[in-house]
């Protein structure tokens, strides 16, 4: 009995010791392409071309920087751009999200249901099995490179009306409504300063997803942007991989950091919220 | 007095509405119909707005149809998705029991999603070009690895082997990804009845068995979600492919439908018909696949009551006639 129970404790050892190295083994996966990465943009070119692989940062970071004077690829001007989009892309298909996940929860109305439906239905139609007809309607009114064509498309997000509609049902207490309308509230108000605050926690998750997917786009600003001073970030990182700079390892490895850094920023300080995020998703699923 | 109140702000149900569906209107399915209609026509050309009706209005899906480049593209979506999701979905299923077993206490594991998501955020531009950095030739990292630990002699020109292209695409999707899929997972396990582990433990069920015959059959519907958005996502398949090797790779090698469409329609000739053609095909698919969730996601409480609402019904209509 005794041995028996010895055996079992060992291979329960032995289970955890494999355990550990897999998901160290997964964890420095994750890690070793992005260190590899920054170790290398302070890198010279020649330094590179030597050893490909250092694990310690060198100094030639401004030389590095110094290639992109006169080039197209121009990380200041990409940001820009990309922040603008993902800002008000976000903040547009947050707000008409959650109206339109309230429009369906807080109230009877006939096309209630087939609404719902329709906007499940609806939820996983990606934007680029439509992109032609999207590309020539644009083309026609002369919008290419106008950034707000990338970003009025947020207002209607069905998949985050889904999940919205989700957490209201929850959250929600129609007697709360009610009182605030014998108050005298409006119901547009009703929603903007009572209902909003009740989903702060709901918009948080979303508005983060919401704003990383919609700063690594690439397909539809590829298409849509061809005047260099509206490149999207991915866009002018997509650059890099121009026979320009197929010498200057050094800077194609700053210009990739300088995209990833704000993601890895964001990420590292809003890491508990996010991955709970995809959590809350997964679950409603 | 209650159903006048009720009548009376159902108005606002509509009008909050307004904006959603205007938008879905002009920014979805008008391009979705106008996508349909080019691809009847022979639009074709940089700056050209204006077309013909094809004559025999099924051209475009004929010549797409037997086009062999596509062929090979909807070939390679279809071999580069599976070959992603068979490691993803194992690896992520085995850290999901892992990582949720009562009896093995792990630590450190909130930072182990930390990381394992971490390449899941991150451009996939970037990543792309990344890679194809890492895997360069003749001095990237990869090969300095390798001729440091003397696996091989001669700088290896890793994007000009059709294999090795078509596996990274691959690995970066699974890497992208594996986190994701163990996430939600997780999530799914953590809501399942503790009681329910319990009772399989003093059954003495083991490890295994637990995670076979009560794990998995209670996430799998999550695990269904899983699978057909996986699915459609990598259906559209393009940042990746377009990025990693120039020119869609070794013989196409790494050519994917989205990537076809894109060279179709936007490099070259600018065969905008063809490519609405191709994109309707796909769009085909997708509706389908779409269905299926739909169906995964149906509100099933409801539609428990609406059946028990309908047999009262059936029940007190037999009633009255019975009484008749």
């Amino acid at each position: 009995m005794a041995s028996d129970l010895r055996t079992k404790q060992r291979a329960s050892i032995g289970l955890k010791i494999c355990i550990y190295v897999v998901s160290i083994l997964l964890a420095v996966l994750s890690i070793f392409p992005f260190w590899v990465m920054f170790c290398n943009c302070t890198r010279s070119t020649n330094e590179i071309q030597e050893h490909a692989v250092s694990f310690l940062p060198s100094v030639y970071l401004m030389d590095n920087f110094k290639v992109y004077e006169g080039k197209d690829f121009n990380p200041f001007v990409g940001f820009v751009n990309s922040m603008i989009i993902s800002v008000f892309s976000t903040g547009l298909a947050v707000y008409f999200s959650s109206l339109t996940a309230y429009a369906l929860t807080a109230y009877e109305w006939k096309l209630r249901k087939p609404f719902f439906s329709f906007i499940m239905g609806v939820m996983m139609i990606p934007g680029q099995v439509t992109l032609i007809g999207f590309y020539q309607m644009v083309y026609k009114l002369g919008f290419t490179n106008n950034l707000l064509m990338l970003i009025l498309p947020s207002i209607a997000a069905p998949m985050m009306v889904f999940f919205m509609r989700q957490y209201l049902q929850g959250a929600l207490s129609m007697e709360i409504v009610q009182s605030a309308r014998i108050d005298g509230a409006g119901e547009f108000r009703i929603f903007n300063q009572i209902v909003l605050p009740i989903m702060k926690p709901a918009i948080a998750t979303q508005a983060i997803f919401t704003f990383v997917s919609s700063w690594n786009r690439l397909f539809e600003p590829l298409v849509l942007l061809t005047s260099k001073d509206k490149y999207t970030m991915p866009v002018m990182v997509s650059l890099l991989k121009g026979d320009i700079y197929k010498t200057e390892y050094g800077a194609v490895y700053l210009g990739l950091s300088m995209t990833v850094l704000p993601l890895i920023i964001i990420y590292l300080s809003l890491s508990r919220y996010i991955v709970s995020g995809v959590a809350l998703g997964g679950v409603k699923g | 007095m209650r159903n006048r109140k009720l009548v009376n702000y159902s108005k606002y149900g509509y009008i909050f509405s307004i904006p959603f569906v205007v938008a879905f209107l002009i920014f979805s399915l008008y391009p979705v119909i106008y996508t349909t209609v080019i691809g009847f026509t022979d639009l074709k050309g940089l700056g050209i707005t204006t077309f013909k009706f094809q004559e025999d209005p099924f051209t475009n899906f004929k010549t797409i149809i037997s086009n062999a480049t596509f062929k090979i593209a909807l070939k390679n979506t279809v071999i580069i998705w599976i070959g992603n999701f068979i490691p993803q979905i194992g690896i992520a299923l085995l850290l999901t029991a892992w990582y949720t077993d009562n009896r093995t206490k792990i630590k450190g594991k909130g930072v182990f999603k930390v990381l394992f998501y971490l390449p899941n955020i991150i451009t996939s531009a970037t990543i792309a070009i990344l890679f194809s950095t890492l895997f360069g030739y003749p001095m990237g990292p990869m090969n300095d690895v390798l001729k440091t630990l003397g696996f091989i002699k001669e700088p290896f020109y890793f994007m000009n082997d059709k294999k090795i292209a078509k596996g990274l695409v691959m690995f970066i999707q699974f890497w992208m990804w594996y986190g994701y899929t163990m996430v939600t997972l997780v999530s799914g396990v953590i809501g399942i009845d503790p009681a329910i582990f319990e009772a399989a433990e003093i059954d003495g069920a083991s490890r295994t068995q637990t995670f076979f015959f009560i794990t998995i059959p209670c996430i799998r519907t999550i695990m269904l979600f899983t699978l057909v958005t996986s699915m459609i996502g990598g259906l559209n398949m393009f940042d990746i492919p377009k990025l990693l090797v120039n020119a869609s790779g070794p013989d196409n090698s790494t050519l994917t439908t989205s990537v076809f469409i894109y060279n179709q329609a936007f490099s070259g000739s600018y065969m905008y018909a063809r490519a609405a053609a191709a994109s309707m095909m796909m769009f085909v698919v997708i509706v389908i696949l779409s269905c299926v969730i739909f169906y995964i996601l149906r509100d099933k409480d409801e539609e428990q009551l609406a059946k028990l609402r309908k047999a009262e019904r059936k029940a007190e209509r037999k009633a009255m006639a019975g009484g008749m």
